[in-house]
């Protein structure tokens, strides 16, 4: 089979090369496809001879799929592990392209403001130890709010995805019996709740559950006008998920960045940093075997990460802080492009 | 017809061409078959019988048991067959012996529509206006059948019983179908008999039923197979939680809906070949269900020319 499509994609190459258009294929994280569309199609009429198509397929599918060399570049939530990176034929670098953030969403009767909520606190209902909403673990964080005493229905995802990720990376930092009983990937053993499909499969149960509490990206909650609680981060301050705070969680996670960028900005540093914050990455090898795509792929990332991030805010993605930028173009420079 | 002159070339390519066809259809299937065997070997080596004995599907530390799969794939088909048995039939019955003619065709057109729309809009119509009714019903339940294990559980909407309901209106137009064309295999000689013989139309209905049994049986087991497979509706109101449970009101999980909502992430290979292990078994158990469900379908045609032969020849009973 993959000879197959070896060999249909020499072909579809081997015409595009006549007609000397570029053609690269990615796929990978769901989270970020929104932007990633938007710069392929602004970057194709700057440069109409290069075309590069996107699948999101989801994070541990993009990371399967380039370390099978499936697809040019891929794309994920979380970063790749050491056993995965191992596992690769060759070195693949991480680039953050965009910042998001995943942010509690909730449904209780009788009450449509705002929630606020300690990492601890969230485990322990994600743990099933904290099965009702006037439990006084939850009352203690806001009173004032005359909490119903209906019973904690939790909602997650059912299928493998990157904010399941960011949200155990989260809760696994902030309580060790979490990190214990769960731990951080893309699909997880969830001990209790039920699961919904896809953001939409969450958000829909969420809000036709009275007495749900679930999880979402920060994009999709805003675009579709979901009310989310805030959550306390490290300095103690209590954040709602915003473009700002967002922003503030990379720029300090910025200060000691790896350099391959593999770092987990959850439960960052600063007083206006949101806690459950995350980049997203492009995967790219660091040697490809095909250097035209390669030289195509980093001037297509070089303008992404420069010119791109204008086109953030309307999608409502955090622009990367321009430290991070500025290491991340060295970066970009090691790639073997010819 | 078998002619005696040679063959034309035209005609072997023919017999040859289409020969290929169905010959590739069926290596399709075994090479199917095979792929999943050799892709689940992993899984098969480590864990063996276990894993169809044990519950926890941890992707995590790498623990796979997949009981509550199959538990739920088994259970949520048989409710759905408890549920759309006797309204295919219903509506099997009413179409061939009870509507009148004008009404005949819209009723096969309706119900042959349903089998036509697509498994997602099903699973979209499950969520956004199922799941919220079978809630009221859920939180409306009498304290008397709560405490029964049939019916105990928070009132969440999506578990076994949305599912069961999506899974019977999906097979219900397979059911009537072939109900109805097995309904209208049954000779009009023995309808004729029983009517001659003083029997109500209820009788003669009933009569037909029974003559026509292996037929029905085939044709609710061909809903059982539809059901068994069925992925996109299931998952979107059963609330995929892989547990055990009796209750209609828990959230369960199914093998295809495993499937459908963790393949693509799965990235490890001993994820991988324990999801593909599930996709065999579900495989194997939807061949063997169809194919059974055939014999029979088959067996009540072979089973009605003989007679139909044997009345032709026999000469007419005097009566006494």
């Amino acid at each position: 089979m993959k000879q197959l499509f070896t060999v249909a994609a020499a072909v579809a190459l081997a015409g595009a090369g006549l007609t000397g258009a570029v053609q690269i294929n990615g796929a990978g994280a769901t989270f970020p496809a929104p932007i990633y569309t938007k710069w392929f199609s602004e970057y194709n009429k700057l440069h109409p001879e290069i075309q590069i198509n996107y699948q999101p397929i989801g994070s541990g599918g993009g990371i399967n799929q380039i370390t099978h060399k499936t697809v040019f570049f891929g794309a994920s939530d979380g970063p790749m592990t050491a056993d995965q990176m191992n596992a690769a034929p060759g070195k693949i670098l991480h680039f953050p392209t965009v910042l998001g953030g995943v942010v509690p969403i909730y449904n209780i009767p009788g009450y449509s403001g705002e929630l606020q909520f300690t990492g601890p606190v969230l485990a322990d209902i994600y743990l099933g130890k904290i099965t009702k909403w006037n439990d006084p673990a939850i009352a203690k964080l806001n009173s004032g709010v005359n909490l119903p005493g209906t019973d904690i229905t939790v909602v997650h995802r059912a299928e493998g995805s990157g904010t399941t990720y960011i949200w155990c990376d989260f809760l696994s930092k902030v309580s060790p019996e979490y990190k214990k009983r769960v731990g951080v990937a893309t699909s997880v053993n969830w001990p209790v709740g039920v699961a919904g499909k896809g953001s939409d499969g969450v958000a829909a149960l969420v809000s036709q559950t009275p007495g749900a509490v679930g999880y979402n990206e920060l994009i999709y909650a805003i675009q579709n006008k979901i009310k989310y609680g805030s959550v306390q981060n490290q300095a103690g301050k209590f954040l709602q998920a915003s473009l700002d705070t967002v922003t503030a969680a990379a720029a300090a996670a910025a200060k000691s960045m790896p350099p391959d960028f593999r770092v987990s900005i959850t439960n960052a540093p600063g007083d206006d940093a949101y806690p459950i914050s995350s980049f997203t990455w492009l995967l790219l090898y660091q040697n490809p075997s095909d250097k035209a795509q390669s030289k195509t792929m980093a001037d297509f990332v070089k303008w992404a990460l420069t010119d791109g991030q204008k086109y953030c805010k309307d999608l409502g993605y955090a622009p990367l802080p321009q430290n991070v930028v500025d290491m991340e173009l060295k970066a970009l420079a090691t790639i073997k492009t010819q | 017809m078998r002619s005696t002159a040679r063959a034309r070339p035209d005609e072997i390519l023919f017999r040859v061409g289409t020969g290929v066809f169905a010959v590739l259809l069926i290596s399709l299937v075994a090479a199917i078959a095979f792929e999943l065997w050799r892709q689940s070997q992993l899984s098969i080596q480590q864990f063996g019988w276990n894993f169809w004995q044990t519950d926890t599907w941890d992707p995590v530390s790498g623990e796979f048991g997949a009981r509550p799969f199959i538990w739920g794939t088994l259970y949520s088909s048989v409710l759905a067959l408890l549920i759309a048995t006797p309204v295919a039939l219903g509506i099997a019955i009413f179409i061939s012996e009870l509507s009148p003619a004008w009404l005949q065709r819209p009723l096969v057109f309706f119900t042959e529509l349903l089998a036509a729309i697509p498994s997602i809009v099903y699973g979209l119509w499950g969520i956004f206006v199922l799941v919220p009714i079978i809630r009221k019903l859920e939180v409306a339940t009498p304290a008397a059948l709560k405490s029964l294990p049939l019916f105990s559980g928070p009132p969440l909407g999506v578990g076994m019983l949305s599912a069961a309901v999506v899974l019977s209106i999906m097979v219900v137009p397979f059911t009537s179908s072939i109900a109805r064309e097995v309904l209208r295999a049954v000779p009009q000689a023995q309808r004729e008999g029983a009517y001659a013989l003083g029997a109500t139309r209820w009788e003669a209905i009933r009569m037909a039923l029974f003559y026509a049994r292996t037929g029905i049986v085939g044709a609710v087991m061909l809903g059982f197979g539809r059901a068994l497979g069925e992925t996109m509706a299931v998952t979107m109101v059963i609330g995929n939680t892989p547990q055990i449970s009796l209750s209609l009101y828990a959230p369960q999980y199914t093998m295809a809906a495993v499937l459908a909502n963790e393949f693509s992430e799965a990235a490890d290979p001993l994820y991988l070949n324990a999801l593909v292990e599930i996709g065999m078994v579900l495989f194997v158990i939807t061949l063997v269900i169809n194919v059974i469900s055939r014999a029979f379908i088959w067996s009540l045609g072979r089973q009605t020319r003989p007679r139909q032969a044997k009345a032709a020849a026999a000469p007419a009973v005097e009566p006494a």
